[in-house]
């Protein structure tokens, strides 16, 4: 109680100091929440939206397909075995076929993948169904809004594609831009074309195989020999870690925010306590002992951190709300990006977040200010009083 | 009379670059309870050193001090810092307020450490700024004081918890005659009234007035001790 009484004055007698500590260090409290919380937010809604688009509730993998070698396609498609035939029939998986080829609008040549899926599919939000077309005239297809503006296209404009079969014959077709789609996740927009599964099928001669089976949730996994399940925390494991690499580059304001609290901490309680030697040498040749001192100090740089997140809660939690509520638009294209990222992005703070940040600030400060006080008051008081150097 | 300090075959050595100043050279004093002392030198005699070493603020190198009975060169940090917050009231040479305090939570801190009432440590308080004249000055904090006051508010804390013995470093060096002389007026009579023990280190004529005893320091020794008649 007595030490609480000194260490307050204390922090009242420091004045515009303390506030202005105070609140350089509530500021590093908000933004290190926000900045996590974005980040958070960002990683569930890449979760959320790769699900809505690509990966449902997992994928079976074919042999060694491998998303990031094209090479490895033809070797990794199969026909879908028995039991999750079955599964494709009932509409609780959805085949996707995947193959190279090359288009040529306006005369211009561009790699594509080609990947086929079923134009009557529920599962992805891919706006399949204008794959149905009819028999006669170009073969439709649809492609993402980046896609499109890579290949110059718009919707209705046709252009020739060329593929190789599953015999290495090289066969040319035309095909129509059927629909553009706007999505948040690259992988199914950036160099992708979508197709109807059976028209690829019968262009590449492989009737009834497929390289993935997206999985809905209503399926039950199966064992199957030459297929792997992938579960969706497996397969977004990559994006994730890009997502946060990204943003942690991108950042910098989360590693500036971060010094910025350290040196407010560091300033007005470790060098300070330096700096107030002689003052503590008084306190001790007054009858204070070297564990009230230290207690003194430790406590009043606790208070900093108290008054710091009162004073952060009072202008962080509005901000916070609106970023959670009604989030940030980013100009920016996912596919540009080159990870998932929506439009708006939305915090997700949760209590933990601001309760781990709250706490690491509470700790660190009473740390500074508990190892440079102890030091100190280990010193003869004529030896602190005159201000020696330690 | 019952002796509250005994310097027995005092020696204080400082290092100073590979060897050692000697600062304090086998003193020998007693202090009796309700002594009125002033140590009176030239400037680097030695004075501030003792006043140090009686008041448990250093050891000494050789020889013992003892004060109310314990031994300062013996004791641990608690025991010395038990000794100055129950017994001790240091006036330093250069004041030592505590710069973020006012004048009044400095005056309460050695009160504060001793645990008293509230109440109690307020009257005490502004009891003791009255008699230095600082009534006026009570929320004011050391950087807005000028030398004198800040003089006045580091006397008042020496003395609000009327300790057995004030160790009184250069009281009076910033202070008008008036209130020098109101001052030591008011020491004199706690000292009469309390029994308070008073070691002065001055230079001061003002001071060496009062004085009801005293020792010559030179050089670190003690050239005279003598008694002053009234
Ligand atoms: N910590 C120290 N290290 C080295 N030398 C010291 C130290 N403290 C005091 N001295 C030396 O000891 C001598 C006595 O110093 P002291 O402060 O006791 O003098 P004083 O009589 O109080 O002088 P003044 O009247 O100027 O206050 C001086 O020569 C001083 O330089
Ligand atoms: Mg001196």
């Amino acid at each position: 109680m007595l030490l609480f009484k000194t260490a307050l004055q204390s922090l009242i007698g420091n004045g515009l100091k303390t506030w202005l500590t105070v609140f350089v260090l509530s500021l590093a409290i908000v933004m290190i929440i926000i900045m996590q919380g974005i980040l958070h937010g960002w990683s569930r809604q890449a979760i959320d939206d790769a699900q809505r688009w690509e990966l449902a509730d997992g994928q079976y993998w074919c042999g060694g397909y491998d998303p990031w070698d094209p090479f490895s396609l033809d070797s990794a498609t199969a026909s879908i075995p028995e039991p999750l035939a079955r599964q494709v029939e009932q509409g609780l998986l959805e085949p996707v076929l995947i193959t190279q080829a090359t288009v040529y609008p306006e005369g211009r040549m561009q790699g594509v993948m080609l990947r086929g899926i079923r134009p009557g599919q529920q599962l992805l939000e891919i706006p399949t169904a204008v794959l149905r077309g009819d028999s006669m005239g170009p073969v439709p297809v649809v492609v993402g809004a980046f896609m499109a503006r890579q290949l110059k296209v718009k919707l209705n404009d046709e252009m020739i594609l060329r593929w190789r079969d599953k015999n290495g014959a090289f066969e040319a077709v035309d095909i129509r831009i059927a629909g553009v789609f706007k999505t948040a996740v690259p992988s199914i927009d950036n160099g992708v074309l979508w197709i109807g599964l059976e028209n690829l099928q019968a262009m590449t001669m492989r009737q009834g195989e497929a390289n993935i089976l997206v999985k809905s949730e209503a399926a039950e996994v199966i064992e199957v020999e030459g297929w792997t399940f992938k579960t969706v925390d497996k397969l977004m494991e990559a994006t994730l870690l890009l997502v946060k690499t990204k943003s942690a580059g991108t950042s910098v304001f989360y590693v500036i925010f971060l010094l910025l609290a350290m040196l407010a901490i560091f300033d007005t309680q470790t060098l300070a306590i330096f700096r107030r030697q002689r003052e503590i040498g008084t306190m001790v040749a007054l009858g204070m002992t070297r564990g009230q001192v230290v207690k003194h100090f430790t406590i009043e740089g606790s208070l900093y951190a108290l008054l710091a997140i009162v004073v952060g809660a009072v202008w962080g939690t509005p901000l916070i709300w609106y970023l959670s509520a009604v989030g940030i638009s980013f100009p920016m294209e996912a596919a540009e990006f080159g990870v998932p990222m929506a439009d708006v992005m939305y915090a997700a703070v949760t209590p933990g977040l601001v309760l781990g940040t709250v706490l690491f600030v509470f700790v660190v400060t009473a740390i500074v200010s508990y190892l440079p006080a102890r030091k100190i008051a280990t010193m003869n008081p004529t030896e602190a009083i005159r201000g020696k150097i330690l | 009379m019952k002796s509250i300090v005994e310097v027995q075959q005092l020696i204080k050595k400082f290092p100073v670059g590979n060897g050692f100043f000697t600062a304090l050279n086998e003193v020998n004093l007693s202090f009796a309870e309700g002594e009125f002392a002033g140590l009176v030198g030239p400037s680097g005699s030695g004075k501030t050193t003792l006043l140090n070493i009686i008041g448990s603020l250093d050891v000494p190198s050789e020889g013992e001090v003892l004060v109310m009975g314990h031994p300062v060169g013996k004791l641990t940090a608690a025991q010395a810092a038990l000794l100055r917050k129950q017994q001790l009231g240091f006036i330093f040479q250069s004041y030592n307020l505590l710069p973020v305090y006012t004048v009044y939570e400095n005056v309460e801190f050695p009160l504060l450490l001793l645990d008293l009432p509230a109440s109690e440590r307020k009257q005490r308080v502004l009891e003791t700024l009255e008699w230095v004249g600082l009534t006026d000055k009570v929320k004011s904090r050391p950087a807005a004081l000028s030398g004198g006051e800040c003089q006045r508010v580091a006397i008042a804390r020496a003395m609000v918890k009327r300790p057995a013995l004030v160790l009184a470093d250069e009281p009076t060096a910033n202070l008008d005659s008036e209130n020098s002389h109101r001052i030591l007026q008011t020491m004199l009579k706690l000292n009469e009234e309390l029994k308070t023990s008073f070691v002065f280190a001055t230079h001061d004529e003002k001071v060496i007035s009062y004085l009801r005893r005293i020792i010559r320091l030179q050089d670190g020794k003690v050239v005279a001790d003598e008694l002053v008649n009234l």
